[in-house]
């Protein structure tokens, strides 16, 4: 800060410092709120740590009746659906996204983009609804489709109920996709019309132009929309409660029902009664919280890490 | 009107031109010899960028652009032509100075040939430094290929496009304002390769420099509000001009 304002006026300078102050103020209530969050997860979760310590993380005995938990289970499923998402959103995005950028007449891809980001405000309990009426009965129907063709894999076997993992892993992905889209079309956008140029100068089929000059530049942004909707996809809650089939168990088959960190939180913290179970369900949502944490460090770091970022400030 | 010496590569046979409302040039004849340097010259707005986008179908990269008439390449109609086979005989170097900012100047200089293919015994290698010398850049870069090309001036930039432009070897090399973004040092640093690159193909460059044309072109082109006013040998038309306007032009009487 300079103090070199010697020629301002003394009103004006009571205004910076009150705007100064203001905003210091709301920069810390927000850091503040954080560690807020962060105290009383810890607080509210130390008796079970001090329990079951460390191996919390990795037991996968859920049992409220006996006072046995561990948060395994919930941070398979939590992690696999999420992934599953990812697998099944992640190229469906992006690809979307190089369609609606850089193939797609400009009005055709704003409307387009529009309805998708309509998408991205459908309430996922109506979305969760939409996924007990649709996606379940039609994982019911394609599972012994997989199982026969594709059932030497451990990822299809077992009984299909319709609920499981694998239709939790469906409707994150229609949840997540709009994110990818948009913010990736929206990345792809603004790649300089002059680099598109330069690589078609050279004899560079559109696709080609896509992969030399587009993918390359806007690399850092797609990587910042995937993992945007890969932390969208840790915490998201209710549609996913209402298809995963809330089973605590760890099963290779995408068939079997799951439970995820999110879905045990909503379903069980109402009828937590003994203080230990409040504290497990508490220690569940610190690593949820850490995880989603340090999700977003990481997507961080790596758009940090890529060429583009560095040199755009 | 001819080149006794050599022929002509690249013609415009009646080619109009335009963006939705109007034409942006009209009726435009114009021959292109080989390995000369023709300079197209006019005031802001007269349809040169669009003539030298024309050339090589740059020009369809705007939404909505109607084109009229015939560009032939040895006699072959370019609107025939398959866009991406004609853009690696007609290259293209743009204003702006725009090498790929995610490689490295090698990569830069590389790009074309990956996407091509590579002919010939040469390795990437060998192509990379031998279009780098051309472009008169090899001893500058020789030691930092790795490095990202925005590293480089903005004088180095462009000529690092000319090289990029010059390894996939085309017959023609189109260059549209491409000092125009420059000092003068890095400005007659690209002319002078130019000079040097006329053995070996044929350039076509837009510019608003008429001393620049004047100093580097064989033949020029004068166009005004879209049409081709005058084309003749660049010392004709600097020095006995037939077109009054021409002689305004020159003379700095408008523009």
């Amino acid at each position: 800060m300079s103090k070199g304002g010697a020629v301002a006026g003394l009103t004006e300078r009571a205004g910076d410092r009150l705007f100064r102050y203001g905003v210091l103020c709301a920069g810390l209530a927000v850091v503040g709120l954080a560690a807020a969050l962060a105290l009383e997860l810890a607080s509210g979760s130390r008796l079970a740590w001090s329990e079951f310590g460390p191996a919390f993380l990795w037991s996968s005995s859920w049992n409220p009746v006996s006072e046995r938990f561990g948060a395994l289970p919930f941070l398979y499923g939590t992690l696999v659906s999420s992934a599953l998402a990812l697998a099944i959103a992640g190229p469906l995005g992006v690809g979307s996204a190089i369609f609606l950028a850089e193939l797609a007449p400009r009005r055709i891809s704003d409307a387009c983009c529009f309805f998708i980001e309509i998408l991205a405000a459908v309430p996922s309990v109506v979305l969760g609804l939409m996924g007990i009426f649709i996606l379940v009965p039609g994982v019911r129907a394609v599972s012994p489709f997989l199982i026969e063709h594709l059932g030497f894999l451990p990822f299809f076997r077992g009984t299909p109920y319709g609920v499981g993992m694998l239709t939790a892993g469906l409707i994150l992905s229609i949840m997540i996709l709009p994110y990818i889209t948009s913010i990736s079309r929206e990345v792809l956008l603004s790649v300089p019309r002059p680099l598109k140029e330069a690589a078609l100068a050279l004899g560079a089929t559109r696709w080609e132009t896509v992969r030399l000059v587009s993918l390359p530049y806007a690399r850092s942004g797609i990587l910042g929309a995937v993992f945007l909707a890969l932390g969208r996809a840790l915490g998201e809650t209710m549609a996913v409660t209402m298809v995963i089939g809330n089973s605590p168990r760890i099963s290779a088959s995408l068939f079997d029902p799951a439970y995820t960190m999110a879905a045990v939180l909503a379903n069980e913290l109402a009828e937590a009664t003994s203080d230990l179970h409040l504290h497990a369900l508490m220690a569940i949502a610190g690593t949820l919280f850490m995880l989603t944490l340090g999700m977003n460090a990481l997507a961080r770091w790596m758009i940090l890490g890529t060429p583009t970022a560095r040199r755009r400030p | 009107m001819s080149d006794e010496r050599t022929y002509s590569i690249l013609e415009a046979r009646g080619l109009s031109a335009g963006y939705g409302s109007g034409d942006a040039i009209r009726n435009v004849n114009m021959h292109f010899y080989d390995k000369r340097i023709t300079a197209i010259i006019g005031p802001s707005g007269c349809g040169k960028s669009t003539l030298i986008r024309c050339l090589n179908r740059m020009h369809e990269e705007i939404p909505g652009t109607q084109v009229r008439g015939v560009v032939a390449l040895s006699e072959r109609n370019i609107f025939h032509m398959d866009p991406v086979r004609l853009r690696r005989q007609v290259g293209m170097v743009f204003q702006r100075p725009n090498p790929f900012p995610t490689m490295s100047i090698f990569r830069n200089v590389a790009a074309g040939l990956i996407l091509n293919g590579l002919r010939g015994e040469r390795s990437l290698a060998e192509v990379v430094e031998t279009s780098l010398r051309q472009a008169a850049l090899f001893d500058e870069v020789k030691d930092k290929l790795d490095q990202p090309a925005l590293n480089l001036s903005g004088g180095q930039q462009q000529r690092l496009c000319i090289a990029r432009a010059l390894a996939v070897e085309p017959k023609v090399l189109l260059l549209d304002e491409p000092c125009s973004a420059l000092d003068p040092i890095a400005t007659a640093k690209i002319e002078e390769l130019l000079l040097q690159l006329k053995d070996q193909l044929t350039i076509v460059m837009v510019t608003h420099n008429m001393q620049q044309a004047a100093r580097v072109s064989d033949w020029t082109g004068f166009m005004l509000m879209g049409e081709l006013v005058e084309f003749g040998r660049t010392d004709e038309i600097f020095t006995t001009p037939r077109d009054p306007r021409t002689q305004d032009y020159i003379t700095g009487r408008f523009g």
